[in-house]
């Protein structure tokens, strides 16, 4: 008779009980389910931000492409080379090359002041002169509205997050860099990555506008194969005209979402971790509560010859399935308040915007319920302790 | 009316009292057309078979119910015109009420159950100890002031419940089923108790009551069936 | 107060959920302290910035210099009382993660324009004395635990010396500490002069951006136009702004931070008010009977409704101000992200909202209980018993 189907039963016979009893404890339980629901909600929410961000850090560079700055430069806006470095960049072993020679392309960034559409606040947008390759050494380039500009001619392309975020940047508008006033002509997507962000002209009319001479800041280069890295590293790392560091694109933007991220990181799990403990607090006080309601239900269990080892399981499935329903519910929220919700932030490392999405993603999610299931388990332990430890005589005589 | 209000020497008039609860659809008469006086020191005994009305009766004497017709006349005072905020000040100054239950406070001491009719006056905290000391002095009380009520036997909790309902020195003491929750010696105990009051201290009281004890201890007992008063009980 | 012993009985009745209930107000107080200091890292330099002040930048963007020259210029503009400029430098000290900011300055105009930055006299002679002296801010002289007298590598993402050389040393002259709470007691300020003499032909003479003092703050708009209108049409032409607004949209840049504190904080009070509520109504459908008695007793229907609010509010203000204590004294050893929140603590005007927030928090959930406690009806209760 005490095998573990009939177990099984024992704690099935209380988990029933113990639900059915739910409608009489709403107000416990709502507190609960919700107070669980807030911290999954604001865990995952904070938490997508966090995942927008490296998302589109993630998908800005691919293994098989490069970007070679100045030695002891850790972003492009403090890296410079000249015509002459360039070249010889571009012409190093592992890069690839179509017809019109190197996949490389020698580019220039600056920073411009545009208002935030959210906030009409002036924000620095990032301003890139390329060079033809560049559609070649980023991945899944597109134009989605309007056309590419003229190579030499005063013209600027821009992506469609910054699209998005900031003000006067529709196709046919113009905007204001020094003295000069540049034609908006066209909308590029890089599927989601940072060149979304950013605002694109020739390299030599920005040189010019800038008094750049034949200077540049960054060269990216598509690479024969991911393999080819090493060798083409080596080769310039040896060079002993050049003074560079060379960063496969895709380390290059996680190093640049670190701060952002670890930031984010840091806080989001502080204020979920403080919010958890006081949604534990709440689940002990109902699951209490349920106790304390339930004593004369579950000695009578008890004195029927119920195990206390099945009290204490079923009251801990109680405990969980009430913390979990609030994780669904808070990470449900979130999903619905938060995903795809876009926004733009500074990002540290080039002191510009970078526009993104937050993300609610599946594994966000199955860490909120995670979350919400410890507290559901912290918080039914100890009354499922106190039920099973209830001397049977004393509990019947109660009430 | 004159100044003590006993018009023709009774301190309570209950006239022509009716009382009607409405439960759902259905009118439930509980008291008809009732009359009751009871003078000033007179220790009366109200019994009666159980929904005969009789904690009704004596709610309605104590202003915590107004009667569907009729005047309840206290000290004066038409009792059932009173406010609902008016009769609470009224009730604090001239009623003390007694439970079967005892209904103390369980988070309080003797001393301070004892008290809390008393945070409605304008005492002094000194003045207070004083006549909390004196209620339980006279229900024999004094050495469990400082305990709370779980520790207390029926008795003593039931002794504790009058010095509460006595402390304030109220015009009017009334009991509901004083002895109902206690064994037979304890019960004979708050009856002999409750007639200390009267004869000597000269309380009014009116107590509802089962206690086949209870007419030898009273000055008079009244009968309560179906709604109305007899000074026999039925057969 | 001749009640309070009865509310506080009351809180003690259960002691197990007075104490749970009271743990979660306490945690919901702490995130409320955290988020403030959060709040007030990211966006507090609005209230510390000057009135008078107005910061000059060039009007593409602010990575872009301005000539020092530009100084000369502006100190002749009419309502123009104080000129002085910075510098970004970029500097790392042994980790690129340890971050904080470096600016050369010139020390006699720099410190009359920033008088919240407090340095000993003898300190500021030292460094008038001293080409390659510069002064830091307590923070970071004790993060990095240096002391007057100390020589400290720093190396420059941006400025190579004219060897080419990136790496720059620097004599600790002084230490300074913030007039005001809000201070940022991080950066670290060097010569201007020792800079511009030793950085190579790149940027010689020119500067990040220039800060003025104007006579009259009433008058700072009027300023600003003269200063933009003086600079107009010349190769560099400058954006000027008071300094809170600078700072302001410096800020927002990161994000709609006072929003997202404010749906976070939403969010917890939201939990809280349900949880304490609920004990609250728990409370106080367990003592029916009990209220009865207080009716009977002669207790009117207004005090009985003011002993369930006073009993809600003492305890939340209770865990309010254990919570708000704790997150002083938690948020006092500093800031949790090591160095990117130079401006985290708890300010005091915070501190009193929280305070008022804990008592608004119990009489909105007291005050069901306390409405329901009052229509009580005295027959009914005691009848419940």
């Amino acid at each position: 008779m005490t095998g573990p189907l009939h177990w099984i039963l024992q704690v099935g016979a209380i988990t029933k009980f113990g639900l059915l009893s739910i409608p009489q404890r709403r107000g416990a339980v709502t507190a609960t389910v919700i107070g669980v629901a807030g911290v999954v909600a604001v865990l995952v929410g904070v938490l997508s931000i966090a995942a927008g961000f490296q998302k589109v850090m993630a998908v800005s560079g691919s293994p098989d492409s490069a970007i070679v700055l100045r030695s002891g430069a850790d972003s492009e806006m403090v890296s410079g080379f000249g015509r002459d470095q360039t070249r010889v960049i571009g012409d190093a072993p592992g890069v690839a090359r179509n017809d019109r020679g190197p996949l490389s392309s020698a580019e220039l960034f600056v920073i411009i002041n545009l208002p935030k559409r959210a906030t009409g606040l002036d924000a620095n947008v990032p301003l890139r002169g390329i060079e033809s390759a560049a559609w070649q050494v980023r991945d899944d380039m597109q134009i989605v509205q309007g056309r590419m500009f003229e190579w030499g001619k005063d013209e600027v392309i821009v992506g469609s997050g910054a699209a998005r975020e900031f003000a006067g940047l529709n196709v046919g508008s113009k905007i204001k860099v020094g003295r000069y006033e540049w034609p908006v002509v066209g909308v590029f997507s890089a599927k989601g990555g940072v060149p979304e962000s950013e605002i694109w002209s020739d390299a030599k009319v920005l040189q010019a506008a800038y008094n750049r001479g034949d200077s540049f800041q960054s060269v990216r280069v598509r690479l024969n194969s991911p393999g080819a890295f090493q060798e083409f590293k080596d080769s310039l790392t040896s060079n002993p005209q050049l003074n560079v560091k060379v960063i496969r694109q895709s380390d290059y933007y996680v190093e640049q979402s670190e701060t952002l991220t670890r930031l984010i990181a840091t806080l989001g799990f502080l204020i979920a971790f403080l919010m958890a403990i006081g949604a534990v607090f709440s689940a002990l006080n109902t699951m209490y509560s349920a106790v304390a309601a339930r004593t004369r239900e579950i000695a009578t269990l008890r004195a029927l010859g119920f195990g206390s080892g099945a009290v204490v399981v079923s009251l801990l499935i109680e405990a969980l399935l009430l913390a979990v329903v609030g994780g669904v519910i808070g990470g449900s929220l979130a999903y619905l308040a938060f995903n795809n919700l876009h926004t733009s932030t500074m990002n540290f490392q080039s002191f510009s915007q970078v526009a993104f999405a937050f993300q609610v993603t599946p594994r966000l999610l199955v860490r909120g319920v995670v979350w919400a299931a410890v507290i559901g388990l912290i918080g039914g332990l100890f009354p499922a302790i106190r039920a099973a430890r209830l001397p049977v005589a004393l509990a019947l005589r109660e009430l | 009316m004159n100044e003590s209000g006993t018009d023709n020497g009774a301190l309570v008039h209950v006239d022509g009292v009716g009382k009607v609860f409405h439960r759902g659809s259905e009118d439930i008469h509980v008291l008809t057309d009732l009359h009751l006086q009871v003078p000033a020191g007179e220790f009366l005994a109200l019994m009666g078979p159980s929904g005969s009305g009789k904690t009704t009766l004596l709610n309605l004497i104590g202003g915590l119910d107004r009667p569907t017709e009729g005047s309840v006349t206290i000290a004066g005072e038409s009792v059932h015109q009173l406010s609902d905020r008016r009769l609470a000040g009224w009730r604090a100054r001239h009623i003390g009420f007694v439970f079967q239950l005892y209904n103390l406070m369980p988070t309080l001491t003797t001393e301070r159950n004892v008290e809390l009719p008393l945070l409605l006056t304008h005492l002094s905290k000194s003045e207070r100890k004083k006549h909390v000391a004196a209620a339980l002095a006279m229900v024999g009380l004094s050495h469990r002031a400082g305990h709370y009520p779980r520790t207390l036997s029926g008795g003593e909790q039931q002794r504790a419940g009058i010095a509460r309902g006595i402390v304030t020195d109220p015009t009017l003491l009334l009991c509901d089923e004083p002895t109902g929750d206690l064994d037979r010696k304890a019960g004979d105990e708050i009856l002999k108790l409750l007639h200390a009051l009267n004869r000597e201290h000269g309380k009014t009281i009116i107590m509802v009551t089962h206690d086949p004890h209870a007419p030898a201890r009273a000055a008079r007992t009244v009968y309560l069936n179906k709604g109305q008063l007899s000074s026999e009980p039925l057969a | 107060m001749k009640y309070l012993h009865l509310v506080w009985s009351n809180l003690k009745r259960k002691k197990l959920r007075t104490s749970l209930t009271l743990l979660s107000i306490l945690v919901a107080f702490i995130l409320f302290g955290f988020l403030s200091a959060i709040q007030q890292a990211l966006v507090g330099g609005v209230a510390m910035a000057g009135a008078d002040r107005l910061i000059v930048r060039h009007k593409v963007s602010i990575i872009q210099m301005l000539p020092e020259s530009y100084k000369a210029r502006m100190e002749r503009i009419p309502g123009v009382s104080l000129v002085a400029h910075q510098t970004w430098f970029g500097g790392i000290y042994q980790d690129p993660k340890k971050f904080f900011m470096q600016n050369p300055v010139v020390p006699e105009e720099f410190l009359s324009m920033f008088p919240e930055l407090v340095l000993p006299t003898e300190q500021k002679q030292a460094w008038l004395a001293t080409r390659t002296g510069a002064i830091v801010g307590r923070t970071t002289a004790e993060r990095f635990h240096w002391k007057t007298g100390d020589r400290v590598p720093i190396q420059s993402s941006i400025w190579a010396q004219e060897n080419g050389s990136r790496n720059w040393e620097f004599d600790i002259v002084g230490i300074y500490d913030g007039k005001k709470k809000g201070t940022d007691t991080t950066p670290l300020f060097f010569r201007y002069d020792y800079f511009d003499e030793a950085r190579g032909r790149w940027g010689k003479g020119q500067v990040g951006w220039f800060t003025i003092r104007v006579a009259d703050p009433a008058r700072a708009a009027e300023v600003a136009k003269l200063v933009d209108q003086e600079f107009e049409n010349s190769s560099a032409e400058t954006k000027t702004e008071p300094e809170g607004a600078f700072v302001q949209a410096w800020a927002s840049q990161l994000g709609n931070i006072v929003l997202i504190v404010a749906a976070i904080l939403g969010a917890v009070f939201f939990t809280i008010l349900l949880v304490a509520g609920n004990t609250m109504a728990q409370a106080v459908r367990e003592r029916t009977g009990e209220l009865g008695v207080l009716k009977a007793i002669g207790f009117t229907n207004g005090q009985v409704l003011a002993l369930v609010l006073v009993e809600s509010c003492l305890l939340t203000v209770l865990g309010g101000v254990l919570g708000l204590g704790l997150a002083w004294v938690m948020i006092s050893r500093g800031d949790p992200t090591s160095g990117l929140l130079p401006m985290f603590f708890f300010p005091t005007r915070d501190l009193l909202v929280g305070l008022g927030i804990s008592i608004a928090l119990g009489l909105v959930t007291g005050i069901f209980p306390a409405l329901q406690a009052m229509r009580l009806q005295v027959a009914d209760a005691l009848r419940g018993t």
